[in-house]
């Protein structure tokens, strides 16, 4: 009884709850981005890649700007930050899209290889800049970070527990979840999501239906790439607070691409998935467990993401199967 | 103003060195329903490519109310008021009818109001007088709904020129008249009209006048009310065809396969057939009739052991009067069993043959286990396919060529060839001339009837009424997986088949 009750102890916690939150967020991100890549039929494999990319990308703009003023300033750290997690996610999108979209090369292929690219590129430019640095060999971007980190003000530390729960996080966190919903609305409501949903379910059909095929792909692939950059820059930013660590996003890119699989393909969906996923991923250390009984609970959100695809395969319900032309080029003149 | 809709005038296209279209000219006028007639491979579907957009011609100029015009994608066709339903329906299986509608057009707004785009909708189909739920899905329709949903979707974008791709392939008779109904009101309204379709007497029911390609050129325009199904049929194959379908007495007919309160489900549990019973002849041609998705395809797959079934399926072999129980067998276990049944299913390139293989590579896959040697045996396949080449006429630049590249008839005929070659007792084929030209059609049917004089059962899946009326010997007509029916085929009229075909639910 008092292990069940030192899990539950510490399961209904405000500090448990904030720390799923803060796991969560960089898996909605690159989930988020992932849901609309895949919309157009692109099985981007290459999101962890990206998300590596995007860290490093924005990582490397706060740094920059940090290294040539005096006084930096927080704000101009985070645009910079933004800007360049941006441009460094869309040059891995690009690369995706060139290589499935106009040369039809096998997806599968380049995502993976464009992950095992992405990683190196993150830890071989962030491990360069903590030794360019000098002191303490570690990159920091202390301004930028700490701006990152900065709660919403009055509100987190007036309203009590519903204080700490609700607006006790970075402005990142509550951007990825209107980036979620915008992106739901936006499939659901609007002309363009409705185009590009028949580009990923029948390329073919929307082709016949005047809808330029190519150019859903490649804006879906980057926009996607893109808000999936975003998760890498939460994790450097505001989890690391301005810093690089080999290695240190882990498998949480992965995580992402599990979550899209567990939302549905719905990102309304994937924001109350990736805060479970974020949950059950530090779970195991809130269990009073040995070592290596924690590895195994580690496993949690990729079991529950097999259980989920079978009950949703189980259930056969068409709405809920992935886009059905996913993984798949498209080529007008094909006879 | 001119009273040409859209005129074309020497349009070549090429895939490869294969010349698709050469040097190709055609008028349609406003008001008019042109019928577009041509065997397969004579390039009818690749020119109506070029007015919707999907292709581009490498020559030629087309013509739209007498300007010159360039269309280089869907986009441009529907600016110019062209629409086409292809013979695969392009519709997303996963939005409702109304958001098929609208794919792809610009509102005027990015969002969607649905309740504007519903009310729009509403006025276009009641004024043709469609029956159509705007909100229903696409994977819940029928094919006619689907039909119906397409040509909506062309001219809710204006279209006055339609293009329609064989739209009575898998039609009804019933809904196939319906379909000619609306086309009519269409053109009354001066819309011009083009339908590519292999039936004869339907090009001559319903347009005005017929235009014919062979071999990607085009041959001649004619008006219809000048026009009788043979003077087309020559014009279309360039010699003299007799468009009789022997139909020889059945010679001795011996029981060969009887089938016994036969029930199978599909994969969500539905019953696709309902206790069917049977008994097809050997020296006869049984043929069957019926709506598409009536339970044809799960009849033939489960007798040929691909699905699961409940009842009885009893193989009588003619020669032995030996008795084989075919239910619940694979077909490597009812090949072991000596029975010996070929079958020629409806997927010509997904179950029939490997496409990416050439002849001899698909006569492999029905004899890779005959040898004894750890090596695959060449010399015969290679010779049969040689055989086949040369016995069906299969054209084809070699025989190694990848079967997929190779026109749907070509393909049928390799397929049937290496059936027959097995010297089946037992045949069945599954729309075995669909898409296929007249003069391909008719070189089946004198296959599938040569097997018949040689004692074997043919079991002949069809659509086309009339070609079921004249080859088999009797028809069995299925309706909803239940036998609604078996007539006679030499008494029996169109209309009573017909009438079969949508007769629900009642004793067999």
């Amino acid at each position: 009884m008092s292990f069940l009750w030192s899990v539950f102890k510490g399961i209904f916690s405000v500090t448990f709850v904030q720390k799923a939150i803060t796991q969560g967020v960089p898996m909605l991100f690159g989930a988020t981005g992932e849901i609309i890549t895949e919309k157009s039929g692109n099985l981007n494999l290459g999101i962890p890649g990206i998300m590596y990319m995007g860290a490093i990308g924005g990582l490397a703009g706060a740094f920059l700007y940090e290294n040539g003023n005096e006084a930096p300033n927080g704000f101009l750290g985070i645009l910079c930050a933004i800007f360049f997690c941006l441009l460094f996610s869309l040059l891995g999108a690009m690369i995706y899209s060139v290589l499935t979209i106009t040369l039809r090369a096998n997806q599968n292929v380049t995502g993976l290889a464009l992950t095992t690219f992405g990683v190196g590129f993150g830890n071989f430019l962030g491990g360069s800049f903590s030794k360019i640095t000098g002191t303490a060999g570690q990159i920091t971007v202390y301004n930028t970070g700490q701006a990152f980190r900065a709660k919403i003000p009055y509100l987190s530390d007036h309203l009590g527990i519903v204080g700490s729960l609700f607006f006790s996080y970075g402005f990142l966190t509550y951007l990825s979840i209107i980036i979620a919903l915008l992106a739901t609305w936006f499939l659901l409501r609007t002309r363009a999501g409705l185009n590009l949903r028949a580009v990923g379910e029948n390329a073919a059909a929307a082709d016949a239906a005047s809808i330029n095929v190519t150019k859903y792909k490649y804006l879906a692939t980057c926009i996607g790439g893109m808000i999936s950059g975003l998760g890498g820059l939460y994790f450097v930013m505001e989890y690391l607070g301005g810093t690089w660590q080999n290695n240190g996003f882990g498998d949480r890119g992965w995580l992402a691409v599990a979550l899209v699989i567990f939302a549905l393909w719905k990102p309304a969906r994937a924001i109350w998935g990736s805060f479970l996923f974020g949950g059950l991923y530090i779970l195991f250390a809130y269990v009073p467990l040995s070592q290596s009984m924690q590895e195994i609970f580690k496993m949690l959100p990729y079991a529950v993401t097999i259980l989920v695809l079978v009950i949703s395969s189980l259930q056969r319900k068409k709405e809920n199967q992935p886009p059905a032309s996913l993984g798949l080029p498209y080529f007008r003149e094909e006879r | 103003m001119t009273e040409n809709a859209i005129e074309l005038k020497g349009i070549c296209k090429y895939f490869g060195i294969v010349a698709a279209n050469e040097d190709v000219s055609l008028t349609v006028r406003k008001g008019e329903i042109l019928s577009l007639l041509g065997e397969n491979g004579s390039g009818k579907t690749t020119l109506m490519n070029m007015l919707s957009g999907i292709y581009y011609p490498d020559s030629g100029q087309i013509f739209v109310d007498g300007k010159e015009v360039t269309i280089r994608s869907p986009k441009d066709a529907y600016a110019l008021g062209i629409g086409m339903i292809h013979q695969h329906f392009k519709l997303i299986d996963l939005f409702t009818a109304a958001e098929n509608i609208i794919l792809g057009m610009d509102g005027k707004s990015p969002v969607i109001n649905m309740k504007e785009v519903l009310e729009d909708i509403s006025k276009l189909t009641d004024r043709y007088g469609f029956q159509l739920d705007l909100n229903k899905k696409v994977y819940d329709m029928s094919v006619s709904e689907k039909q119906t949903v397409e040509i909506v979707k062309m001219l809710y974008r204006g279209a006055n020129l339609l293009i329609l791709d064989e739209p009575t392939a898998v039609l009804t008779p019933q809904e196939t008249d319906h379909l000619f109904e609306v086309l009519r009101k269409m053109r009354e309204d001066g819309k011009a009209i083009i339908i590519i379709t292999h039936k004869l007497h339907e090009v001559l029911a319903i347009s005005d006048r017929v235009s014919i390609l062979r071999k990607g050129r085009y041959i001649g325009t004619v008006d219809t009310k000048d026009a009788t199904a043979l003077s087309l049929t020559e014009m279309m194959v360039g010699e003299k065809v007799a468009l009789n379908i022997d139909r020889p007495e059945p010679k001795h007919p011996k029981k060969c396969l009887e089938v016994k309160n036969l029930t199978c489900r599909n994969k969500y549990g539905v019953k696709a057939l309902d206790s069917v019973s049977f008994t097809a002849m050997g020296g006869e041609i049984l043929g069957i009739a019926g709506i598409a998705g009536s339970g044809q395809k799960e009849l033939l797959e489960t007798i040929a052991g691909l699905q699961d079934g409940e009842g009885s399926i009893l193989f009588t072999d003619p020669d032995s009067g030996k008795e084989e129980e075919l239910i619940g067998m694979d077909p490597l276990k009812i090949q072991k069993m000596g029975v010996s049944l070929a079958f020629v299913p409806e997927d010509r390139l997904g179950m029939g043959l490997v496409g990416d293989m050439g002849m001899p590579g698909n006569m492999m896959v029905r004899s890779y286990r005959s040898g004894h040697s750890a090596l695959l045996e060449q010399k015969k396949p290679r010779e049969l396919s040689e055989q086949i080449k040369n016995d069906l006429g299969v054209i084809t630049p070699s025989i190694h060529y990848p079967v997929r590249r190779l026109s749907g008839g070509n393909v049928q005929k390799i397929l049937v060839g290496r059936e027959i070659a097995n010297t089946p007792k037992l045949l069945m084929t599954a729309y075995a001339v669909r898409g296929l030209d007249i003069n391909t059609s008719y070189s089946i049917y004198h296959l599938l009837n040569e097997q018949k004089e040689q004692g074997v059962a043919v079991i002949y899946v069809g659509e086309d009424l009339d070609v079921l009326l004249e080859l088999s010997d009797r028809i069995l007509v299925l309706c909803g997986g239940k036998i609604s029916g078996i007539v006679d085929a030499r008494t029996t009229t169109k209309e009573e088949v017909g009438l079969l075909m949508t007769k629900h639910g009642e004793e067999a």
